[in-house]
């Protein structure tokens, strides 16, 4: 247990003028499952997209498995076992479903000229799809044809079926059903049981995180504001720390200080 | 995609009564979106034959190949370029550049095969252009090309000063890229499927195809699963090039002549539109290259057609247009049917 998985030091983010993170440092153990809270446009997606290695860093450092390392692109990042459910899911609709859980992981019959092995691809998507208990009508419709719900289910599924080492999750359940995220976070407590895999999770539902997360990590505009084990916090201290920004931010604009 | 009929029924639907092997092949043909086409082509040919009995004799059949086949092959490249999202307006001036490459090439001592694979490379720089300025400057594809379109066409103006000029091939090399066989121009036809059939192929089979898609479906989410969306532009943009100039020299050597003029715009608004009326989605993300073939086809049916009528050329334009919206519009309603109980 507690070898370091991922860690960012001093990690900031702007885009032109909007700074979207500054001096971000969080650390994340093997087998863990932090949550990431935070309000709409704090820099969680952010955050998550410079550890998956679609965003480079505007100053900061990122050590994997306790080495410092330049995450050069997704598929470097996706080689190195850290795999990604965005929140926009990146899924095609255009495409079948078993082919977007392999979508630049596919399994291929000939190498040199890679053809696609449709055949495997379809049959190992099924067989992980219903062992997730996934619920859609077949692993050969379009995406387009799916529900918010069923693509996110594929999303997750997906990046499960990587054999990740870190598992970085934006918001993952936030179209699901209560049935569907409880399989949801109930998968993901397995495989950080069972796989040691370490885990982060972006959720605006207090009670999902408390429920399945070992760390709470506050983002409040760009900065970490709060880091703490779910056991020594409450869902109620957490409210009130984003209530009282909510109350300052308030003040601000009645009282302003100039 | 759609194109390709599922292998198996999905446990999950299956129902107690399982239609034939044969039932669901045809099903599949009926939903896909080469049927249409298809259909509509068989029509206006039975169209043509009872107002003109010419129509389905062998040198009018000829005629259409000839016309088609060209066509066929630049909208090869239009599709995979319209897929991943772009656009190439250029590509008739690469059809009219690349037999002058050629020919210089010939007369400076280069043999014809070496010649042709010359002016097939200097379509691949004008698709590696095309793409690097779209991708990496970030200026619309359809921008880019269009300035590529006149400097193209300035430059073969001026290599060629305006003039045409005739190339000599040794019988072989007439024989497999531009000969008629028994006064069939059997390579062309040949060389149209076969390339048709190769595209088709790396679109549906290939990695290559799956993220051409994916880049014109969700250019967003390619990206952020790690495709690389630009390489992907390029590269089609290369082939579409390539294939432009393979059509610009098939032409010459058929008709043992090389213009300046030739190809151009028309050539490239008859190849995007023989796409679209394949069913391919301006828009990107979805196309297919059989039915840009059966686009071209159905076109080259529409100018024949009108032809042998005696309807006159201004006209002509007029009803080729509204055929084309007439095409276009039944085409949207029927995919639309298709895509009844879902879609977007
Ligand atoms: N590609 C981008 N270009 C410019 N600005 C961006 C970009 N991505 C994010 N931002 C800005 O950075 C800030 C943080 O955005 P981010 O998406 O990380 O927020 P978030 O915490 O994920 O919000 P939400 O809860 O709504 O998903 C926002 O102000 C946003 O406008
Ligand atoms: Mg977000």
């Amino acid at each position: 247990m507690s070898e370091e998985a991922l860690r960012t030091e001093s990690i900031s983010k702007s885009f032109g003028r909007v700074t979207a993170l500054r001096d971000v440092s969080i650390r994340l153990m093997r087998g863990e499952v932090l949550g990431l809270l935070g309000d709409n446009g704090a820099g969680k997606s952010t955050l998550m997209k410079i550890l998956t290695g679609f965003h480079r860093p505007t100053t900061g450092k990122i050590f994997f498995e306790g080495k410092e390392i330049e995450l050069k692109s997704v598929s470097h990042a996706r080689a190195l076992g850290i795999e990604p459910v965005y929140q926009d899911l990146a899924l095609i609709n255009e495409v079948n479903v078993y082919r977007n859980m392999f979508l630049q992981k596919e399994l291929m019959r000939n190498k040199f000229f890679q053809i696609l092995d449709d055949r495997e691809m379809r049959r190992l998507a099924q067989e992980h799809l219903k062992q997730m208990r996934v619920n859609i009508p077949s692993v050969d419709v379009e995406i387009s044809k799916l529900s918010g719900g069923q693509r996110q289910a594929i999303a997750v599924a997906r990046s499960v079926y990587a054999n990740a080492k870190v598992l970085l999750l934006d918001e993952p359940t936030a179209a699901m059903g209560v049935k569907e995220s409880a399989m949801i976070l109930d998968v993901i407590r397995q495989l950080k049981e069972k796989a040691q895999v370490a885990v982060i999770i972006v959720a605006h539902n207090y009670a999902h995180v408390f429920d399945v997360c070992d760390r709470v990590n506050l983002l409040q505009n760009g900065k970490i504001t709060f880091d703490r084990a779910t056991k020594d916090t409450s869902v109620e201290e957490l409210m009130g720390l984003v209530l009282h920004e909510m109350r300052e931010a308030r003040e601000q604009i009645e009282h302003p200080k100039l | 995609m759609p194109t390709e009929p599922p292998k198996s029924i999905p446990e999950s639907q299956a129902t107690p009564k399982r239609p034939s092997r044969l039932g669901v092949l045809g099903r599949a043909f009926l939903h896909s979106r080469e049927a249409s086409i298809l259909i509509a082509g068989i029509l206006l040919v039975i169209y043509f034959q009872s107002t003109a009995p010419a129509f389905l004799s062998w040198s009018n059949i000829a005629n259409l190949v000839v016309f088609a086949a060209t066509i066929a092959i630049l909208a090869a490249g239009e599709v995979m370029v319209i897929i991943c999202g772009e656009f190439d307006l250029s590509v008739g001036m690469v059809y009219a550049l690349a037999p002058f490459v050629m020919f210089y090439a010939h007369e400076a001592g280069v043999p014809y095969v070496l010649a042709i694979v010359l002016g097939m490379a200097a379509g691949a720089v004008v698709g590696l252009i095309n793409g690097l300025i779209t991708v990496k400057l970030h200026i619309p594809s359809f921008i880019t090309t269009l300035g590529t379109l006149f400097i193209i066409n300035g430059f073969t103006l001026t290599i060629s000063g305006g003039f045409p000029v005739q190339p000599h091939p040794d019988p072989f090399i007439f024989a497999v890229f531009g000969g008629p066989l028994g006064g069939f121009p059997v390579s062309q036809l040949l060389w149209a499927v076969a390339i048709t059939a190769l595209f088709q192929f790396i679109l549906v089979k290939t990695r290559w195809g799956l993220h051409t898609v994916a880049t014109g479906g969700n250019l967003l989410g390619a990206s952020e699963v790690g495709i690389k969306i630009a390489w992907i532009k390029i590269g089609n943009f290369m082939l579409c090039s390539v294939l432009g100039a393979f059509a610009g020299m098939l032409d010459c050597f058929r008709i043992s002549s090389a213009d300046p003029l030739a190809g151009g715009t028309d050539y490239m608004f008859r190849a995007t539109a023989s796409a679209v009326i394949g069913g391919t989605l301006l828009t990107g993300g979805s196309g297919t290259v059989i039915g840009a073939f059966l686009g071209a086809v159905v076109l080259g049916i529409l100018s024949d057609g009108f032809t042998l009528s005696g309807v006159s050329a201004y006209t002509f334009d007029m009803i080729l247009g509204g055929a084309i919206l007439i095409t276009m519009v039944i085409n949207v309603r029927l995919s639309k049917l298709r895509a009844a109980g879902g879609g977007k």
